[in-house]
């Protein structure tokens, strides 16, 4: 079996489980986000009265953080009632960030572990050998009642990524040459497993980058067997005990696809679709793509190294005139890094808006939307359109250090020229 | 449950992702006929006040991709959708349509052969899709047990109701 065909089996009480077989498992974290609300009306329209384990259940308040309007405030209150009457051990108020990272800070996230949240990012957990997946607000409101979700064991696919990445070539950068072959659809339902030389030597924060965009696939999970950084990481913050899961050297995935990175440079999105990804080089190729925002935030590219990375090219520069950077970090655990290690006063002092932790305008909330024909270069995972603001607006889906570097040019550029 | 449904088609294009269905800058609103009202305005504004109620949307690949957001089936159903017909839907998606009670369907390639304002009828039972207009027949994929036992039963509020011995609603 794989290791999430095991985490499923374990889950659900049985020994092994196949694909394509329902089985129903126990959820170890359930987290709903500031979006969900309609989660406490499924929740009472069922016939809900108390969250079955108040230690495994969360509210993250990061969509609307903090609160844009009358209507989110509102929202967040009702959500905040619910917290309290159900005594919830865990909360994470407007103040703490984007739920993909306040997670795994809070060591709610660990190995072997199911865990769903009301957000298609969920896939992020892979990262650390969990099963992750997101839903949406009735199947929510079914596990905070029951402590279990119904679940199809996916076909699971393997995506070997092999070497050394060469300098200005990111995670972002590699996922993004992913989706530009497997396609908006090529996983749909299916689960990914990232496997290889070049996965096995990644950070946490690149695992999350990369695990984090397989939902832009259409990917149920997405897995990375944990190395030693995740073991590092979770060691420090697990809030239980936990076990990690390996797959038999028997498994035979559903379809292999291996990918050389060191062959790789600088990739791009472009409008509107995240799979329309082509060599940065060749789109500046045919004419510059001048810039009017670059934005550095998100649960796939508002981390400590991305906003590092930025600054590391912008200290001691000025972002031109009528260009604007916007950076959100992804947490508050990360800012407070980021300004003991000068890299918010550098952003600052090039001219770069900080804004508090949150998702931000990714989703085109708030604090940094789009107008009617504005282009944008973003670190986040979605250029749909209208997904920032305007219909009418442009999305380039780029690592951190080329959002800097475009920001600073004032037209999409290369990041490898300032390293 | 209906197992046929008969409605006027709106036919939409390929990877029809939750912001088109419903953007982002409407999450924070709670009200179902609300929510409705916007329903598809990521592609035009104008499409939900025009839907023919009890009509059914036609689309292509990935139909749901992206954000997790139930506010798009709800926005569908307040819409007016009696079902939706792809050539294939995401998964978070599928699992919120069926949850609601909204029927999904997928019949590879009847977004390339229908055009809106033809009228469908879809029978779930038989898995068949006939365009009335021309009267041509299409077969389509028949929905898992999972799915058909929850749809029967209107969605999964129902089921966990009746599993919790609640019988007030």
């Amino acid at each position: 079996m794989h290791a999430i065909e095991k985490i499923l089996a374990k889950n659900s009480g049985r020994s092994t489980v196949s694909t394509g077989e329902i089985v129903t498992a126990k959820v170890d974290f359930a987290e709903i986000n500031d979006l969900y609300l309609q989660t406490v009306y499924s929740f009472y329209e069922m016939g809900g009265e108390k969250v079955w384990d108040p230690e495994r259940a969360a509210f993250v308040f990061d969509h609307y953080a903090p609160a844009p309007d009358m209507k989110s405030a509102a929202n967040h209150d009702e959500m905040r009632e619910f917290a309290k009457k159900n005594h919830l051990r865990f909360h994470f108020d407007t103040n703490c960030g984007v739920c993909h990272q306040v997670m795994p800070e809070a060591g709610v996230i660990y190995p072997g572990m199911i865990v769903v949240a009301t957000d298609s990012h969920t896939t992020t957990h892979g990262a650390f050998g969990a099963m992750g997946t997101g839903c949406g607000a009735t199947d929510m409101a079914t596990i905070l009642i029951t402590g279990e979700l119904w679940f199809r064991v996916p076909e699971i696919i393997e995506v070997r990524l092999e070497g050394q990445a060469p300098k200005g070539v990111y995670p972002k950068d590699v996922i993004l040459s992913v989706l530009g072959k497997i396609k908006a659809d090529g996983a749909v339902y299916k689960a990914i497993d990232f496997t290889g030389s070049y996965v096995e030597s990644l950070n946490v924060a690149g695992r999350m980058v990369i695990c984090n965009m397989a939902v832009e696939m259409g990917a149920k999970t997405a897995y990375m067997q944990p190395n030693e950084d995740v073991l590092k990481y979770v060691a420090e913050r697990a809030v239980r005990p936990y076990e990690v899961q390996y797959t038999d050297p028997d498994f035979k995935y559903e379809e292999s696809y291996m990918f050389d990175v060191s062959a790789l440079e600088p990739q791009l999105a472009c409008p509107h679709s995240v799979d329309n990804v082509h060599p940065l080089r060749e789109v500046v190729q045919d004419g510059p793509v001048a810039v009017n925002q670059g934005y550095i935030g998100s649960c796939t590219g508002g981390r400590e190294e991305d906003i590092r990375e930025a600054a590391n090219i912008l200290r001691g520069k000025k972002i031109p005139e009528y260009t604007r950077l916007i950076v959100v970090p992804a947490s508050s655990e990360v800012m407070l890094s980021c300004l003991e290690k000068g890299y918010i006063q550098d952003l600052m002092r090039a001219g770069a808006t900080i804004t508090s932790p949150g998702c931000g305008a990714c989703l085109g909330a708030h604090e940094g939307v789009l107008a009617p024909g504005e282009i944008c270069i973003s670190s986040t995972n979605r250029n749909f359109p209208g997904r920032m603001g305007s219909n009418q607006a442009k999305i380039y889906l780029a690592s951190p250090a080329a959002v800097a570097a475009s920001v600073l040019n004032g037209r999409i550029t290369d990041p490898r020229q300032y390293l | 449950m209906e197992t046929k449904i008969t409605g006027k088609i709106l036919v939409v294009g390929n990877n029809i992702d939750t912001d088109q269905i419903y953007p982002g800058r409407y999450l924070a609103l709670t009200d179902p006929k609300e929510i409705g009202s916007h329903c598809l305005s990521g592609i035009d504004e104008s499409l939900a006040g025009n839907f023919p109620k009890g009509g059914i949307v036609v689309a292509g690949r990935n139909f749901g991709c992206g954000s997790s957001r139930e506010h798009a089936p709800i926005a569908l159903l307040n819409m007016g959708a009696a079902a939706v017909i792809a050539d294939s839907f995401a998964r978070i998606f599928f699992r919120n349509s069926i949850n609601l009670g909204l029927p999904l369907v997928v019949c590879r390639g009847i977004s390339q052969e229908t055009e809106s304002g033809q009228t469908l009828t879809l029978d779930l039972e038989a898995g068949t899709v006939t365009v009335e207009e021309t009267g041509k027949v299409y077969s389509c994929d028949r929905l898992g047990d999972q799915a058909m036992k929850i749809l029967e039963a209107g969605g999964i509020k129902p089921l966990m109701r009746a599993r919790l011995g609640k019988t007030d609603k």
